[in-house]
């Protein structure tokens, strides 16, 4: 025993292999390339077992860890795979995006002493080897209810109730506003990050399950959520997102190439304007590039700009690196590709030439004063510190808000002052009777795994309230 | 879904309509909203104003000026073929009012905007004049329509082949000097809007354009359609598409609708190319 844990002790966190930053920096293909089978055993057999389990405190959604970490090394994988869809239905999303430094690895004990456990990592790649390689079986779905659910928005939370209903017998519809489903997995997260073919994978799954889904169907334009009762559905689910763009209201924001990181994104990704012109939609390839803020959607922003060609890229952000609130891995990804950090500095205005494109950005240089309400040191800007910096494309990634598109439209459903849908944090009920809502609409922009675990909780609720009553 | 039904083209082809199926969104379009299309996998989300609709039988109608890849690559879809996407109906409705005496003016494809807006003023009791021009009488649109769907109809074509030989605007200022107009609504090219503001802020008429900035999603989430209005930034397709023409900075709009250009040369070009080709 003691010689097994001595052995234990010695195996390091299996590195995962990646495209090098000169190369990846120019391409769209996805940056970390996966374990082999080899290398996630060798990673498995770090994890300690651990009786009372930290990492899964850590889990939003509570995936039994050291369970499925159990099944990789005995290489039963499909047991694994199974074992994970308990609590997660989309581990290949989560592996890949989750930001494991604070949730999962981030309570691993090893990590006191050691590197934490690579969980993510173990999570992707026994998704990636059943969606490679695995029997495609579908699980067992219970008899048929005669009750019709209509879930609105295919992101991840809409997607989560989706599978978790259709399994408990119900009839489902998911209604997306896009031409294509996925939320912010296909329109936002760029496909060197996830490769888009995994998110329709999973549709694709939900689909053979019997999920129908209605692209091109704007709900609170196209049909209203009374609408859909009176066709019928007995309960709607609201998973929309947080889709309203922020902007920073300085002068100059309407200039050509100053974009919100919504658009920049959905052009590249959804709309795949990184093969113009083989695909028709255009977008502006800066050469000198400032993205403004310091989160997922920022470095996103930032390296999808050098991928399109740009020599310079420029991440403005007016506090300082420890507030930076993007995953560990995308901030470092983003510094070996070359893009540069301009830390405690904030916009002042864009600056742009005769026909209207933007040429530059007057800064302010910041220092951190006192702590605000959120406990981070609030920045204060330093006079007279004005600064020019030059850009041709500017990408606004401060934030995203609530679109206000469906609310607007639907009586009876209580909204809070910012906009966001009020909802039970344990049940996703809203005030309106048979509709339930979950994920960023509710809280604001937040993880994957969160607006999964929303839509878990409302799944359950739904299906009392098709069995038992409201 | 969104088969063509009808298609004829119009103004020596460089104007051509589709009546295409799309039973939800005929259901529920209302006078001033517009749908976006999307021909096939690689294509871009092109906004239309819906013409006409018929909820009976479940069709929309579009009438597009071919002025680039993407309109190009719908005027070869014939009967039968399908669009892959239609999404809508998108943006405000035209906020109808019986006010008496209104001028309903149009240049080019903008008729087509305006000629359910028209109607829908002279249904609620409306006494409606109708303006329309173009270039040259070619090109002129719809000329049938906006007769039936007005109580006056006055043409004009720039170069005097057709109707008043001049201006839109000529018309329209002979109107104001002469009737009690209580509401205009202009819709056409940017300049041609941006003039007409200008006369009936002289007259201080209030005016209501239609803005045709550049789209992608329709529904408010990318902030690309932003247009300055009374020195606020509206979204065109969530908050419009028609907004007081007095307010509007019609020199930005014009600006942000060129942020393209060159790339759109680029795509028509070589859509021309292979076409010639193949
Ligand atoms: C660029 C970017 C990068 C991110 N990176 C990460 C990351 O690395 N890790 C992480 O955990 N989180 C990340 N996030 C956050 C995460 O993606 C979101 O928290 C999550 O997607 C929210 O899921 P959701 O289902 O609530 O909504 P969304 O994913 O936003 O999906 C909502 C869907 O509803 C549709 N919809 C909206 N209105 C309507 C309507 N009226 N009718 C019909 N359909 C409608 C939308 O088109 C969309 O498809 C990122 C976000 C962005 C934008
Ligand atoms: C709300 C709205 C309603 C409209 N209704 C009509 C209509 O009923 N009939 C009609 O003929 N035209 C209408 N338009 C304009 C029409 O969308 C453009 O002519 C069309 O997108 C041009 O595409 P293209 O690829 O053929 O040309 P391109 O060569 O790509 O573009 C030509 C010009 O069209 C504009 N444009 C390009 N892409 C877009 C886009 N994605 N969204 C909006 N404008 C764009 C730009 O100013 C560009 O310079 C409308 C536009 C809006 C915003
Ligand atoms: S779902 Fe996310 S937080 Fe939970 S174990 Fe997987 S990677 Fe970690
Ligand atoms: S805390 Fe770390 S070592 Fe312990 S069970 Fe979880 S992953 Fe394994
Ligand atoms: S087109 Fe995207 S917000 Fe209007
Ligand atoms: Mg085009």
């Amino acid at each position: 025993m003691d010689e097994k844990s001595a052995k234990k002790e010695k195996i390091p966190r299996q590195p995962m292999p990646e495209q090098k930053p000169e190369v990846r920096k120019r391409n769209f293909e996805e940056v970390p390339l996966g374990y082999d089978e080899e290398t996630a055993i060798r990673e498995a057999q770090r994890c300690l077992q651990c009786k009372s389990p930290a990492c899964v405190q850590g889990c939003p959604v509570s995936v039994d860890i050291p369970g499925f970490i159990k099944l990789i090394r005995e290489r039963e994988f499909t047991k694994a795979i199974r074992h994970i869809w308990e609590r997660n239905s989309l581990p290949a999303v989560c592996g890949r995006v989750c930001p494991q430094e604070i949730q999962c690895e981030g309570m691993c004990i090893l990590g006191k002493k050691d590197r934490p456990v690579a969980i993510g990592n173990l999570e992707r790649f026994v998704a990636d080897r059943e969606r490679e390689h695995g029997t495609g079986d579908l699980p067992p779905k219970q008899h048929p209810t005669g009750k019709r659910v209509a879930v609105v928005g295919s992101g991840p939370s809409g997607l989560t109730v989706a599978g978790d209903l259709i399994l408990k017998g119900h009839d489902v519809t998911i209604f997306e506003a896009f031409h294509k489903p996925g939320g912010v997995l296909v329109y936002g997260i760029p496909e060197f990050r996830l490769p888009k073919e995994i998110v329709y994978s999973e549709v694709n799954f939900l689909e053979r399950l019997g999920v129908r889904l209605e692209c091109n169907v704007v709900v609170g334009r196209t049909v209203s959520l009374d609408e859909l009762f009176e066709e019928g559905y007995d309960a709607i689910y609201i998973g929309v997102g947080a889709g309203l763009p922020r902007f920073l209201n300085i002068p100059g924001e309407n200039l050509i190439g100053v974009y919100s990181a919504n658009e920049y994104l959905t052009r590249a990704n959804l709309m795949k304007a990184y093969l113009f012109p083989k695909y028709d939609t255009p977008i502006v390839r800066g050469r000198n590039v400032a993205v403004f803020g310091a989160g997922n959607v920022a470095m996103d922003a930032a390296r999808t700009a050098m991928r399109l060609g740009a020599e310079r890229v420029r991440i403005v952000y007016r506090r300082s690196r420890d507030e930076m609130p993007a995953r560990a891995a995308e901030i470092h990804h983003a510094e070996e590709e070359g893009i540069e950090f301009h830390l405690l500095t904030a916009p002042k205005r864009f600056i742009g030439n005769e026909s209207g494109r933007v040429t530059g950005v007057e800064c302010l240089r910041m220092e951190l004063g006192k702590p605000d309400e959120s406990g981070r040191r609030r920045p204060v800007p330093v006079e007279g510190s004005e600064f020019e910096l030059d850009c041709d494309l500017a990408v606004i990634a401060v934030g995203a808000a609530a679109n206000p598109l469906l609310t607007q439209s639907t009586e009876g459903l209580e909204i809070n002052e910012r906009g966001y849908i009020v909802a039970d944090p344990e049940t996703g009920k809203t005030t309106k009777r048979g509709v339930w809502a979950g994920g960023d609409i509710v809280t604001g922009q937040a993880t994957v795994i969160l607006a999964m675990g929303a839509g878990r909780k409302a799944s359950d609720s739904i299906h009392k309230y098709l069995t038992w009553g409201w | 879904m969104f088969e063509i039904l009808k298609r004829h083209e119009m103004a020596d082809g460089t104007v051509v309509m589709n009546e295409i199926s799309a039973p939800k969104i005929a259901a529920k379009a209302r006078p001033g909203q517009f749908v976006i299309l999307k021909a096939n996998e690689t294509g871009e989300r092109i906004p239309l104003t819906m013409a006409d609709t018929d909820p009976k039988k479940g069709t929309i109608t579009v009438i597009y000026q071919v002025v680039g890849k993407s309109t190009a690559l719908f005027r070869g879809m014939q009967v039968g073929e399908k669009y892959q996407d239609v999404i809508g109906p998108l943006g405000q409705p035209t906020h109808l009012e019986k006010l008496g005496k209104v001028a309903c003016v149009g240049g080019g494809t903008g008729i087509a905007v305006l000629h359910p807006i028209t109607r829908a003023l002279k249904e609620i009791g409306n006494y409606v004049y109708a303006v329309i021009g173009a270039r040259t009488k070619d090109l002129l649109i719809l000329e049938d329509k906006m007769k039936a769907a007005s109580h006056e109809l006055e043409v004009c074509t720039d170069d005097g082949t057709y109707g008043h030989h001049g201006f839109v605007t000529d018309v329209l200022r002979d109107l104001l000097e002469r009737e009690n107009i209580k509401l205009v609504v202009g819709i056409g090219p940017v300049p041609m809007m941006k003039f007409l503001c200008k006369l009936t802020a002289e007259y201080g008429v209030k005016t209501l354009v239609s803005l045709n900035p550049i789209m992608v999603d329709g529904t408010g989430m990318c902030g690309c359609c932003r247009v300055t209005v009374g020195g606020k930034t509206r979204f065109a397709c969530v908050d419009g598409p028609e907004f007081d023409g007095h307010a509007v900075d019609f020199d930005e709009l014009a600006k942000r609708l060129d942020a393209y250009k060159e790339e759109e040369r680029m795509a028509y070009e070589k859509f021309m190319k292979e076409r010639q080709a193949g």
